[in-house]
């Protein structure tokens, strides 16, 4: 294939990985801003979402875009739920200790992942898009006749993929918008710069952990959801998921949200690109290495702002 | 205890005495009464390492299907020398730190006679070195190469399914007369996709034809459209042989990348075990050729063995469990636990085996083996064991896939698999 078609694909690639990394890891960022917790079972709650999408996909029926709507809106509420509980039966009786909800959060990533094993089994399945066409896409060539158009041999995306990116920055938007202009996004704010002061004004500041851990998790269900009609449901499908999303969030600044957005796609594109063109274990170890140099020379992250 | 308050300090030693003398006398009774038994109706304990969980797993559970359903065939039949098999089942997470263990469960909690089942090349080749340290038989189900290339050990043995290096020989003739000449190869980055690399490739060049590009992924890969930008453009067929929980998306990316112009595919059905064929995104295939080790779908000319071995275990027309027409089976390497169990069967009368220390024995007599014939005991095909390098051959089946269902097209004879010795197991010392 040539570099130019080559390098488009590449891109396309990338940008579908960025898309569903910013949405998890805007999850975990936003549970690490407001309560200072790293939460080690953020890649179960992605799995826990392709999991009930797939479970809905069976039980739903009526086609594949009805579920897929029912699985959109049933996963991340069950998800939420799930880890709301979590925060309030076992996070918040540790006091939001952070080695204490390290440890925690460890042994709920076992607890979910080997519940799915018992009840969702170890087989790999795969979920039917809602729409799926192949759109073959053209590349302009300069001829001795000016530019033409022709369609290269493999230049190709499908509707859902193009869906999944347009879908997450959609997503995206509608939490910063969340953030900054609703009365639950101030009091959460108000909850990350000051939990004291905030305690003191009135906000019932556990009740806002619990609705921060499910909404981050939530997250992380939506972002599961989206994936598996692209890849399939398995129960060890969060690890991965979860490794990338601590990079981003390392790299863009813990509980930065634009820093893990701009994080999300400078991981998602540039796995892209150097898996396309070299090999898609260099890609790690660039990824991994980046994490390094950042806790080296900017343990902040790019966006983040050090700790007052 | 109260007793002893009332009567003489005397009566007392002299009961405790008698106690204690009954007491040794009862823990002594297992042990000869076991001893007088032993013989005759002590089971034969295998060992099963199952692949429960991990990637493996759907193999595991047809594994386990199938070797349940061979067992209670052995025994319907009267066990193995008059004695009953009984099996000891371990998941090892298809892990080889795992599998090492289990292996040492078998041999020194169980007390297993032998070890058996493992499918994945890695399970196998990390627990095979423990096996010879036990002095523990280990009859693995795997199809890799690694037994016949040497690099195992003298307890380690493939009696029920052909190697990677025979099956991949063995359609180098078809794939360059049917399909063509210029091949690019797509394989899992690890022992398996290996064997199949640096196989093919030596047997298509054998035949004249040549293999363009060899694309290695890496076996926890879950998206693929950014390898396929390496499929050189003159490709003609394409040989792909991914395994893991990702296949489907392999397949389903594959075809959004090719649209509707494709080079011929030709690809190792490992791929697609277990997996349905009429899953979403597969009708890509249609046309396309897969290798079986043994046929999926009832096949017009079925033998009636091989009828008896599919109810035996249970699966249907469509290669789907009985059950639930949805379960695929595994049934192009299942069949192997069936032949191995019924090889350790007949080697394990061959050698008069009674425990533990006649292991020895066993190797020899299985390696004394050769001709298989075709039949209940070798559902597969007749067989030909080779006991210098503890591998078996046996035919191959090349399908197409004809309305989402696999249909025989030829069948490779035992001669196009063979090749020269790699090594001799029975050089090597115990």
């Amino acid at each position: 294939m040539e570099f130019g078609p080559y390098l488009m694909l590449a891109m396309l690639e990338g940008a579908v990985l960025a898309a569903v990394l910013a949405l998890m890891a805007s999850g975990l960022s936003l549970t690490f801003g407001v309560m200072r917790v790293v939460n080690v079972a953020h890649g179960e709650f992605y799995m826990l979402g392709a999991v009930i999408a797939w479970f809905v996909a069976h039980l739903v029926g009526g086609g594949a875009a009805l579920s897929f709507v029912a699985a959109a809106i049933i996963a991340p509420l069950a998800v939420g739920v799930l880890a709301a509980a979590a925060d309030i039966t076992i996070l918040k009786r540790i006091d939001y200790d952070p080695e204490r909800t390290i440890v925690a959060t460890i042994g709920l990533l076992y607890v979910i992942q080997q519940v799915t094993l018992m009840t969702y089994g170890p087989d790999a399945r795969p979920v039917e898009p809602p729409f799926n066409s192949r759109i073959a896409l053209p590349w302009i060539e300069w001829g001795e006749g000016g530019p033409s158009l022709y369609f290269p041999w493999g230049l190709s995306t499908t509707s859902y993929k193009l869906f999944v990116i347009g879908a997450a920055a959609v997503l995206i938007l509608a939490i910063r918008l969340f953030m900054t202009r609703s009365r639950a996004g101030l009091i959460m704010r108000a909850t990350q710069l000051d939990s004291d002061m905030a305690t003191a004004f009135g906000i019932p500041v556990e009740r806002v952990y619990a609705a921060v851990f499910g909404l981050g998790a939530a997250l992380a269900a939506l972002a599961g959801v989206l994936i598996v009609p692209i890849q399939q449901a398995h129960y060890l499908m969060g690890g991965d998921a979860l490794l990338l999303s601590f990079i981003v969030v390392i790299i863009g600044g813990l509980g930065s949200m634009a820093g893990t957005i701009v994080a999300a796609v400078l991981i998602g594109m540039s796995d892209g690109i150097i898996s396309v063109f070299f090999s898609p274990t260099l890609a790690k170890i660039i990824a991994t290495l980046l994490v390094a140099l950042v806790l080296v020379f900017r343990p902040q992250g790019l966006f983040g702002t050090r700790d007052r | 205890m109260t007793k002893s308050t009332d009567h003489p300090v005397s009566t007392s030693r002299r009961t405790a005495l008698k106690t204690l003398g009954a007491v040794g006398a009862a823990a002594t009774l297992p042990l000869w009464s076991r001893y007088a038994q032993a013989q005759t109706s002590e089971p034969i304990r295998i060992g099963f390492q199952k692949h429960a969980t991990g990637i493996g797993a759907a193999y595991g559970r047809w594994y386990e299907r199938t070797t349940d359903a061979a067992v209670a065939k052995i025994n319907a039949e009267g066990g193995i020398n008059g004695r009953m098999v009984e099996l000891v089942t371990e998941d090892d997470g298809t892990d080889p730190k795992r599998g090492a263990e289990v292996l040492e469960k078998f041999a020194n909690q169980s007390k297993c006679d032998v070890a058996f089942g493992t499918l994945y090349s890695h399970v196998v080749i990390g627990s095979a070195p423990r096996a010879a340290e036990l002095k523990l038989p280990y009859f693995v189900v795997s199809e890799g190469h690694h037994v016949a290339s040497g690099i195992l050990n003298r307890w380690t043995v493939q009696p029920g399914i052909t190697d990677v290096k025979s099956q991949v020989q063995a359609m180098a003739p078809f794939v360059s007369k049917t399909l063509g000449k210029k091949v690019t190869m797509i394989y899992p980055d690890f022992a398996f996709g290996y064997d199949h690399r640096d196989n093919f490739s030596a047997a298509m060049k054998a035949q004249g034809g040549e293999v363009l590009e060899m694309i290695a992924v890496p076996p926890t890969e879950t998206s693929f459209t950014k390898y396929f930008p390496k499929i050189p453009r003159d490709t003609e067929v394409l040989y792909h042989v991914m395994v893991g929980p990702a296949v489907l998306t392999f397949v389903k990316e594959l075809g959004e990348f090719f649209g509707p112009n494709r080079p011929e595919l030709f690809g190792f059905i490992d791929s697609l075990e277990a997996v349905d064929m009429a899953s979403p995104g597969l009708e890509f295939l249609e046309g396309t050729y897969f290798w079986e080790g043994m046929p999926r779908y009832l096949q017009p000319d079925t033998p009636d063995y091989v009828k008896t071995y599919r109810d035996a275990v249970g699966i249907d027309a469509n290669g789907a469990s009985v059950n639930d027409a949805k379960d695929v089976s595994t049934a192009a390497h299942m069949f192997g636990c069936w032949e191995t169990l019924h090889v350790i069967k007949a080697g394990m009368e061959a050698s008069g085996y009674v425990g533990p220390k006649d292991r020895q024995k066993l190797i020899e007599a299985v390696e004394a083996m050769s001709v298989m014939p075709a039949g209940l005991a070798h559902p597969q095909g007749g067989k030909l064991f080779n006991g210098k390098t503890h591998q078996v051959f046996g035919p191959q089946y090349i399908s197409q896939v004809e309305n989402g269902k696999l249909v025989v097209k030829h069948t490779a004879a035992i001669t196009d698999t063979l090749y020269a010795d790699e090594v001799d197991y029975t050089a090597q010392s115990f």
